[in-house]
């Protein structure tokens, strides 16, 4: 969708402000910010495209008002009320009053170490042989999808080449919308500064995205 | 913005929000907040940039595991037991005399955990994000980086699943240190591309 998340070649949030010896967390909350979205993901009701998605359609004032951890806790509630597992009346309790949904597992102390070292991979068989190798001209399509996409509106319609090959990956397109993992071939696709920012590009500007294979038409 | 969030207590509405949430989900049994205890600590005390810098200083001394994790960084780093969340899928791009690199994720905050630990705020938030890709320069001069008009710049878009790592050049007038001394001249915002490695002193 075309949310407050694509923000490539935006303009008018001022400077990046680096912050010196920046520590992990600017709140005590922040702390349980983090843990509590790790430990809700872990119950297995959605998958990481769907929590993204969640995000992006925040409202864009929204978005654009909130810190990243603001905007993580806002698009959890989104997910937990989607699922089932916590309601209106939870929420206006501030405590548990309805029953919840089942999780698929609850994610213990003694195995937080596992979980995160075991990570969550994406990369999945694909069946049919990739459709590009490296070195071949790529445009990128243009297109406007309501739903998820990874492909950034900077990078749509674009004349680029394929870097690399990479692996099959989850389609988040579809697996944001509980549509299925349907894995696609992604590539490394490099594009001129030129090509896509036009007149008065860096001209050492080059900038690559990784796209799917769906994402792409030979060119 | 979190600029106002400098402190949690009660009068905090969004620290009242999450503790609210961690209610709620403790009570009907769905999260054990124990766990996020370590969660947190992992990241707070284990899992950081310093991992990242032992990699970077592994490939300055020692060609075939700079070669290695230039042909398969998942595999190298994890030889060095650098894994799991958010660094599954790893790609190491090597800063050069033509071109210096630099990661963004313009749709979220996309960050290699594993290597980097938890992303500094900036990364996350939309001036960097926005303008990294089509003002690149005039970002790293706000880290007061200044690269000659001529180099190159190649900014990599973490659209996908795959984790960009930023292997810097080794500065001049580091033979014969140890991995370790070197080590410490590799920074996180070096491995993002927003600084190069430290000179030594």
């Amino acid at each position: 969708m075309n949310g407050p998340q694509d923000l490539g070649g935006q303009m008018g949030f001022g400077p990046v402000a680096p912050e010196i010896d920046e520590p992990y967390f600017h709140a005590a909350w922040e702390r349980r910010a983090l843990g509590v979205t790790l430990c809700a993901g872990a119950m297995g009701a959605w998958n990481i495209d769907e929590s993204r998605h969640a995000r992006e359609s925040l409202h864009p004032a929204d978005y654009y008002a909130s810190s990243y951890y603001e905007i993580w806790i806002k698009a959890l509630e989104v997910l937990l009320k989607r699922h089932g597992f916590v309601s209106e009346r939870d929420f206006k309790a501030g405590t548990a009053v309805d029953p919840a949904a089942a999780p698929k597992r609850v994610l213990k102390a003694e195995n937080v170490p596992a979980v995160l070292a075991d990570g969550g991979p994406c990369d999945r068989p694909v069946a049919q042989p990739a459709r590009f190798k490296a070195g071949d001209p790529v445009r990128t399509k243009n297109f406007n999808p309501t739903g998820h996409t990874r492909l950034p509106r900077y990078a749509r319609g674009k004349h680029g080449t394929i870097e690399a090959v990479r692996d099959g990956f989850v389609f988040p397109d579809s697996n944001a919308h509980g549509e299925g993992e349907n894995p696609q071939w992604v590539y490394t696709v490099v594009f001129e500064g030129s090509e896509i920012w036009g007149e008065g590009a860096d001209p050492t500007l080059s900038v690559s995205i990784d796209a799917w294979e769906s994402y792409l038409e030979p060119a | 913005m979190s600029h106002n969030h400098d402190h949690d207590n009660e009068l905090d509405p969004f620290a009242a929000r999450v503790r609210a949430l961690e209610t709620i989900l403790t009570r009907k049994g769905l999260i054990d907040p124990a766990a996020i205890d370590v969660i947190v600590d992992t990241y707070e005390t284990r899992i950081g940039p310093r991992n990242g810098a032992k990699v970077v200083a592994k490939a300055w001394s020692d060609p075939a595991y700079a070669d290695w994790l230039r042909r398969d960084a998942t595999a190298a780093i994890e030889s060095l037991s650098y894994t799991g969340r958010q660094g599954e899928h790893m790609q190491a791009v090597f800063n050069t005399e033509d071109t210096h690199n630099l990661v963004v994720c313009t749709l979220c905050s996309c960050y290699p955990w594993s290597v980097l630990g938890l992303p500094p705020v900036w990364y996350k938030a939309p001036p960097y994000r926005s303008r990294a890709v089509i003002d690149p320069r005039g970002v790293l001069e706000e880290f007061g980086l200044t690269l000659p008009a001529d180099k190159k710049i190649r900014v990599w878009d973490s659209t996908a699943e795959l984790r960009y790592l930023v292997v810097p050049m080794r500065p001049d007038g580091t033979e014969g240190w140890s991995e370790e001394r070197l080590a410490d001249l590799v920074s996180r915002d070096a491995m993002i591309g927003t600084a190069l490695a430290r000179q030594p002193a």
